[in-house]
């Protein structure tokens, strides 16, 4: 029988039941991988359930760096007899399937082309240990310590890694190391060690640190100088507000006094979660709320709200798969344009799109200068993946010397000196006007914020001529608001070519990947990802320079590039769509079929056809 | 359409400690209905704040969207005001009393506002004893929209339109006792003798205090089948007593009688003096108040004046044991950790 041979560099599946404690052996799995020195991407896939569905966990390990889904799994680790069937499937021909054979296999799902092993998992539990749920925890960690032996690892790394992982809690630390050596030995003595894949000490993983991107987001909000973040629970967000919680009790507590500087208030639902946000925002205070899908229909009115009477709003939202419920533990990009143009009448909401936990430190603490700076909501829209996934990133860093800017306000001296204040007049000529904070002067600078509509000196009317030049002023707003978002990075392939790939956030990854392998066949295209909303005329004019343009992107519509549309007016024929929304993250194998598919001409299909023919690229 | 209030005052206006005279506190000319009950109770509010000598800036006025949430720009013209969306006025004040505690936030609201699009979020800024001022216009109807029942309506009360209510109605004062208010009271836009000083004592709570005001709505409501007219409500009326608000500083000069009259201390060092009337209630036994105001339902009569107060109120600032310096006050130095904290933990995640 073949088998796949390949050192640093293959994709592991573990499938676990949820709620056994899976998690953190996995975890260690991977941070061992890491400590290593070989980049590794994991991601959780998990069912929305507190225990006992099926749950996965899929590590690519890969020494190029490439951190996206490759697509396929080279070794399957199975400890879930419900999802065997499908696990065995899965696994590429001369791969390697791992399981627990206290219970025979069952015949029919032996595959002649999958290299098949097991380990007597629950049997070496029994035999060590008499507290079942010590039997069902150790389990995992006896697998990972097998699987040191059989992918070659350094088993050194991995009791390091116990010790840190349990500081503070000495007595943990040996039981765990025992657990690995379990497993370990077992494997060492009975099965054929290595395998054909295993992984090799390396030096590509440099100063990076593993971090997911909701923890960064709560630091980003943590440095950007929050002091009130109100929210409501809800997947894959809920982590964002927490990392807040738990870093502002350690840094926010005033040391004289014990009081805190800060205030986190779980609201009754996502209304009010942005409007206390909004009314922190307008008293002067910096505020966020965090949420995802569902979260951002119920916030819409009071984005509308916060467009129009420019209030300054910092909503992070953590996409998942919709619409309705959806698929709530599982990712997409799909709120592009609920978010873009969110809430009735003519709106423009500023988006940020972070695609790594630096990203998301960085933007996170970006979106309140920016907000206040603008005096408008700002939505970052990271995902699931994004969120909750360990991803390989760049370090955090924050310049000391860094001044919060808090955009245009008038102070109680300035109003006292006669400086003339309307709350809309536009008196620097960039559309932004100044704002007083409640309570600045006994008798000057109050003003009416209000969702109606008003005059420059922000009195109610009724008037068209009002309302409309207080509408158009939005919109050139809307063209200062474009200098200062972040712009889009671009990577020429340094050949001459007219097709690109255009992307955003978590399909960074993935996109490399796909181009290099495409040009590997010597198919050249050159890139850009779009790091906001407003588009940079920098967007437009890459679009223009190219034939031919694939917007990747995460959801079934082609949302990103319906707003490219609109935005520029570019033509389908122009703009081609490379799609994935099954609810796993983009895999570079996919973009890369969807792409060759194109360009040999198949993307002038049918109506049922093309519906197939995404539906064959989407779980790839 | 708001209007200017014309700028021209009598030179003998009384000025308070402050030196400021009632005018200062005033908004512009109200676009309500001529006799509309919300009106009366702008200027209470004019006047309570006015005798109170509060700065004005030291104020903001929030409501939502109706008849009711217009009022604000018609008072308190130097206070920011903020008019938010239909509903959800308790998390705007509740955003911005977390952001500056030292500001008084005074909410208003209708009963269209408050019993229906707002429960949840009334309930909930009740049950947090968010420190504000929460007052209720409430006439039993949706006045802009032309005189549609509201969830305060009575059941079998009638609007002009003639037909009875089926539903029962939501009692605002019974709700916010159930959700934890600490400061329950019910009065009515014609009464101001009683109103002004309960806004006073609602001002100087600190937490959470409703005053549901009965305001009866000249067009659509103020008719003989209904329960929200001015003359159902002067014939159905019992106060559970009387209040008297007696400043910081102040000397009291009148003569209490012992036995039904209770001297409350403020927080803010001010006191109010009650003169029972009512002797089944005990306004500071919060199971007494909800039986109380059960009797009134029964026999149909509108319970008014201070129905509750909870004297050991603790508000939501205090609760979360946040800054006393406010939280928009905070600036880097206080905010941000800076970069060593990052490498410390960069390291942890390696």
């Amino acid at each position: 029988m073949s088998r796949l041979e390949s050192v640093n560099d293959f994709v592991i599946k573990f499938a676990n039941v949820n709620g056994t404690g899976s998690a953190s052996a996995n975890n260690l799995f991977a941070k061992a991988i890491f400590r290593m020195g070989i980049p590794v991407s994991p991601k959780n896939i998990f069912p929305s359930n507190i225990q006992g569905l099926p749950t996965w966990y899929e590590v690519r390990i890969n020494d190029r760096g490439y951190l996206g889904r490759r697509g396929g799994i080279d070794i399957a680790l199975s400890v879930n007899p419900q999802s065997m069937a499908q696990d065995i499937r899965e696994v590429e021909p001369g791969g390697y399937f791992i399981y627990d054979n206290t219970k025979p296999l069952d015949l029919r799902l032996l595959r002649d082309d999958v290299n098949i092993i097991g380990i007597p998992l629950t049997q070496i539990c029994n035999e060590q240990y008499d507290d079942p749920r010590q039997r069902q925890l150790f389990k995992n960690v006896i697998y990972v310590g097998a699987l040191a032996a059989l992918l070659d690892m350094d088993f050194k790394v991995l009791t390091a890694l116990v010790g840190d992982q349990f500081k503070g809690k000495k007595k943990l630390v040996l039981p765990n190391i025992h657990a690995l050596e379990l497993g370990h030995q077992y494997a060492r003595t009975h099965l054929d060690c290595p395998i054909g894949i295993r992984v090799e000490q390396s030096d590509k993983v440099g100063d990076k640190i593993l971090l997911d991107g909701n923890t960064a987001l709560g630091l980003g909000a943590l440095y950007g100088g929050a002091t009130v973040a109100a929210w409501y629970p809800i997947t894959p967000s809920t982590s964002v507000v927490e990392a807040f919680e738990k870093y502002a009790k350690r840094v926010r507590i005033d040391p004289g006094t014990g009081q805190r500087n800060y205030a986190i208030v779980q609201a009754e639902d996502e209304l009010s979660a942005i409007g206390m946000a909004i009314g922190a925002s307008w008293n002067g205070a910096r505020a966020f709320t965090a949420t995802s899908g569902p979260g951002v229909s119920l916030m819409s009115e009071f984005l509308g709200l916060a467009y129009f009477a420019e209030i300054p709003t910092v909503l992070f939202n953590v996409q998942r798969a919709g619409p309705s419920t959806g698929m709530p533990t599982r990712t997409q990009q799909s709120d592009i344009l609920a978010c873009a143009y969110a809430s009735h009448g003519d709106t423009k909401q500023v988006l940020l799109f972070p695609s790594t936990p630096k990203e998301c430190f960085d933007f996170g603490a970006m979106s309140f200068d920016l907000a206040e700076r603008l005096q408008t909501p700002i939505i970052l829209m990271t995902d699931l993946d994004l969120g909750m996934n360990d991803n390989m990133s760049e370090p955090l860093a924050w310049d000391d010397e860094r001044k919060y800017d808090r955009g245009k306000v008038i102070t109680a001296e300035q109003l006292e000196s006669g400086v003339e204040f309307g709350r809309y007049l536009d008196v620097d000529g960039d559309a932004i006007c100044y704002r007083t904070y409640p309570g600045t002067h006994p008798t000057k600078g109050a003003f009416f914020t209000r969702g109606t509509s008003r005059d420059e000196y922000a009195v109610y009317t009724e008037k068209g001529e009002a309302y409309e030049a207080n509408m158009l002023r939005l919109l050139r707003k809307w063209d200062t608001i474009n200098e200062h978002v972040p712009p889009p990075i671009t990577h020429d392939c340094g050949r001459e070519t007219d097709t690109a790939v255009l992307f955003f956030g978590t399909s960074e990854e993935s996109s490399r990947e796909a181009l290099d392998s495409l040009a590997a066949e010597n198919i050249f295209m050159n890139a850009m990802r779009v790091r906001a909303f407003p588009f940079n005329d920098e967007v437009q004019k890459f679009i223009e320079r190219h034939k031919q343009v694939f917007v990747i992107e995460q959801n079934r519509d082609a949302q990103f590039r319906t707003l490219l549309m609109a935005e520029f007016e570019f033509g389908p024929d122009i703009l081609k769509s490379v799609l994935c929304f099954d609810g796993t993250p983009i895999s570079a194998r996919n973009i890369r079929k969807q792409i060759k598919k194109h360009l040999n001409g198949d993307n002038v299909l049918p109506l049922h056809r093309k519906i197939a023919s995404i539906r064959a690229g989407e779980s790839q | 359409m708001s209007y200017q209030v014309p700028k021209f005052r009598h030179p003998g206006l009384p000025l308070n400690e402050l030196g400021y005279t009632k005018a200062d506190y005033e908004g512009a000319i109200s676009t309500l209905c001529a006799g509309c009950g919300h009106d009366s109770i702008s200027g209470a509010i004019v006047r309570a704040c006015h005798e109170m000598s509060i700065e004005p800036h030291k104020i903001a006025k929030l409501s939502g969207i109706g008849c009711s949430s217009k009022a604000p720009t018609y008072f308190l013209g130097n206070s920011h005001g903020f008019n938010a969306v239909h509903g959800r006025m308790p998390s705007v004040v509740t955003g911005a009393a977390l952001a500056n505690r030292e500001l008084l936030y005074m909410g208003v609201s209708g009963d269209g506002d408050t019993a229906s699009i707002g429960m949840g979020q009334f309930a909930h800024a009740a049950r947090r004893n968010l420190n504000m001022v929460y007052i209720v216009m409430n006439n039993g109807c949706y006045g802009l929209t032309k005189g549609q029942d509201s969830a305060t309506a009575d059941r079998g009360s009638a609007t002009k339109k003639g037909d009875p209510n089926i539903y029962s109605a939501i009692d605002l004062c019974g709700t916010a006792l159930q959700m934890g208010a600490t400061f329950v009271a019910r009065s009515f836009s014609g009464d101001k003798e009683q109103l002004v000083p309960l806004i006073k004592a609602a001002i100087s709570h600190r937490g959470f205090a409703l005053i549901d005001v009965v305001s009866p709505c000249v067009t659509f409501n103020n008719n003989p089948q209904s329960t929200k007219s001015y003359e159902f409500v002067r014939e159905h009326s019992e106060a559970t007593g009387t209040i008297d608000f007696v400043p910081l500083k102040k000397e009291i000069t009148a003569e209490y009688q012992a036995g039904q009259s209770y001297e409350v201390t403020m927080h803010d060092g001010s006191s109010i003096h009650l003169y029972k009337v009512d002797e089944t209630l005990d306004p500071f036994d919060r199971r007494s108040a909800i039986s109380t105001l059960e009797e009134h339902r029964y026999t149909g009569n509108i319970l008014t004046g201070l129905i509750y107060m909870n004297k050991d109120s603790r508000d939501l600032h205090e609760v979360m044991d946040t800054s006393q310096r406010p939280l928009n006050q905070l600036d880097e130095a206080d905010l941000c950790p800076g970069n060593k904290m990052l490498l410390n933990i960069n390291a942890s995640l390696r």
